[in-house]
């Protein structure tokens, strides 16, 4: 399919005079994951209840595969899976009942429905469980239910909401897992996420949310080398050596600072400020001992991004 | 819309409605002690009644126990209309009403569903009623039809009041709003109603509330049904309530729960 699976243009949604969305746009290609990263209350569940047709926006559209998610809800609902933030399973039925029951609200014949189900079950390592009562699963047992709940009718397009809130790690990894693999058979995917590390570990393109609308998007690559400072350690075989290396470079415009033999350096360009500035130092001073570069992560590109809109808040 | 998809529609409408209603008779099922409980209290309204109070009250021509029964059967559905909205206000926290949002499944499903299990559920709940009415010398003096009419009346105004308490559950914050907002509405429609005593022996202007609201209107048909005499007029009183309810609380019901969305 050309164009986007998912679109959202200009959507608003205010419950009271709380303003939760103002104005968010995105676009997701077809079989690609986008990561929407945002803190809490900047949005996502929102976004995603829109998407998914669990509400209506007051003003925008929206489409899932070019049907619009207000006038053709039924059609959009046939097309994707959704997983909220809490585990919506029924305590009381096991695990394949849930599943059963979930295949045939999404239009599975009865049979088709407890074939569906025995195959999730045991993708999901359920299998052994799947006749307990899930009251009696742990919280990483119920999400992979839950995901599992979301794929009956195995839609093309899935919406997860922060679908690792409250996991344990070894869970969090098993549901990266499944993620990956849905979306290496083609599946196009938005999640939500509060963890920067889960949009970097599963988004092909993040998008960072803050106050209802989206603030930049990106690889998880271009995003670091857009806001994460590069920071290079060097350290001389002296303090003086140090000390001439951090007065050169602040002539530079370099923002260096010193402890001991040891001096750091902040560069806002990336790695690629590494060369300009050793060949800066080249014939004034010895040759630093050692050299090294750490690379930004999205925490950085986080914290940047939102204490900039954190005026708004 | 073609015949034929409008008839696929009520096909999907059927079958949700069925799934759903399975799902929450096999919820029941799996927490047994809230159906003791819908059971317990009416039982023990019986036994304070029939034997620690009904000594003191007197109801010129019949037995007091046959008076007591039809009390005791409107009062055990409507106690248990509560259930319809703390069953649906559960499934509203938990996520459950937002993923039925997104499924493909027929609108109606979610409360036509819980309405048609909380009707399997009274039914349950009377048959154990009148077995125990029939135990402690409850004998139905005009016989078993009037009886069973009496009962499927009972019917009828629980599934009203299930879609009135649908239409609360939607609207409270959380299962235990549901329960607080249910309980005092039950008790007063309960109580000041003809349920256990006569509605002459209350003070006037108790007996203007007490004698135009609906669990009374029910309680009087049942009764007219049950021990003979003249029937027509409270039936067609108790239907009038019944089908108002009904109306209204399935407009309000499928209103709040579309507007979920909004």
């Amino acid at each position: 399919m050309n164009g986007p699976v998912i679109e959202a243009d200009g959507l608003r949604k205010a419950f009271g005079k709380v303003t939760a969305l103002d104005g968010l746009s995105l676009q997701v290609p077809s079989g690609t994951v986008l990561g929407l990263l945002g803190p809490n209350g900047s949005g996502k569940t929102t976004t995603v209840s829109i998407l998914s047709t669990a509400l209506r926006p007051d003003a925008g559209r929206a489409a899932v595969r070019g049907l619009d998610v207000v006038r053709d809800a039924a059609a959009v609902r046939r097309a994707i899976g959704f997983a909220g933030q809490y585990a919506a399973v029924d305590p009381n039925l096991t695990g394949r009942e849930n599943l059963t029951l979930i295949g045939r609200l999404s239009r599975l014949a009865r049979k088709q429905s407890r074939t569906r189900a025995g195959e999730l079950l045991a993708d999901f390592g359920l299998d052994a469980a799947a006749d307990r009562l899930v009251r009696t699963y742990s919280g990483g047992m119920r999400r992979r239910l839950d995901l599992a709940a979301a794929l009956l009718h195995r839609p093309p397009v899935l919406f997860l909401d922060e679908p690792t809130t409250g996991l344990d790690p070894e869970s969090r990894l098993g549901l990266w897992d499944s993620v990956r693999h849905l979306a290496r058979g083609g599946t196009t995917v938005l999640l939500t996420t509060q963890y920067l590390d889960e949009a970097d570990a599963l988004a092909d393109q993040i998008a960072i949310i803050a106050n209802g609308r989206v603030v930049d998007n990106g690889t998880p690559g271009e995003l670091k080398d857009r806001f994460g400072r590069v920071v290079m350690d060097l350290r001389f075989a002296r303090p003086e050596q140090a000390e001439t290396a951090v007065r050169t470079l602040a002539v530079r415009g370099y923002q260096a600072s010193r402890e001991g033999t040891a001096i750091q350096v902040a560069s806002e360009s990336g790695s690629g400020a590494l060369v300009p500035m050793l060949r800066a130092l080249d014939g004034l001073i010895p040759d630093p001992v050692s050299v090294a570069v750490r690379e930004p992560t999205l925490d950085d590109v986080f914290l940047t991004l939102t204490a900039q809109g954190g005026t708004l808040s | 819309m073609t015949a034929a998809t409008a008839l696929s529609d009520v096909g999907t409408s059927v079958s949700d409605t069925v799934s759903v209603a399975q799902r929450n008779l096999l919820t029941l099922l799996r927490t047994p002690q809230a159906l003791v409980f819908a059971t317990v209290q009416p039982m023990i309204f019986v036994l304070l009644f029939r034997y620690a109070f009904g000594g003191a009250i007197h109801v010129p021509g019949v037995n007091y126990v046959d008076y007591l029964m039809p009390g005791v059967f409107a009062q055990s559905v409507a106690f248990g209309a509560i259930g319809t909205a703390v069953g649906l206000s559960t499934d509203l926290r938990s996520g459950l009403l937002v993923r039925f949002r997104t499924l493909p499944m027929a609108r109606v499903a979610v409360l036509g569903g819980r309405t048609l299990a909380d009707l399997a559920r009274n039914l349950l709940v009377l048959a154990v009623m009148v077995g125990v009415g029939f135990a402690v010398g409850f004998r139905s003096p005009n016989g078993a039809p009037g009886l069973l009419g009496a009962l499927a009346l009972v019917v009828a105004s629980a599934y009203a009041m299930s879609w009135a308490f649908a239409a609360i559950g939607l609207r409270v914050s959380d299962p235990e709003a549901a329960q607080a907002a249910g309980v005092p509405v039950v008790f007063l429609l309960v109580f000041t109603s003809a349920a256990f005593v006569p509605a002459s022996s209350m003070p006037g202007w108790l007996q203007v509330f007490g004698t135009h609201q609906p669990v009374d209107a029910l309680v009087n048909a049942e009764r007219a049904l049950i021990t003979g005499g003249p029937a027509a007029h409270d039936v067609l009183i108790c239907l009038a309530w019944t089908a108002g309810i009904l109306l209204v609380s399935a407009l309000l019901a499928t209103r709040a729960y579309a507007r979920m969305g909004r």
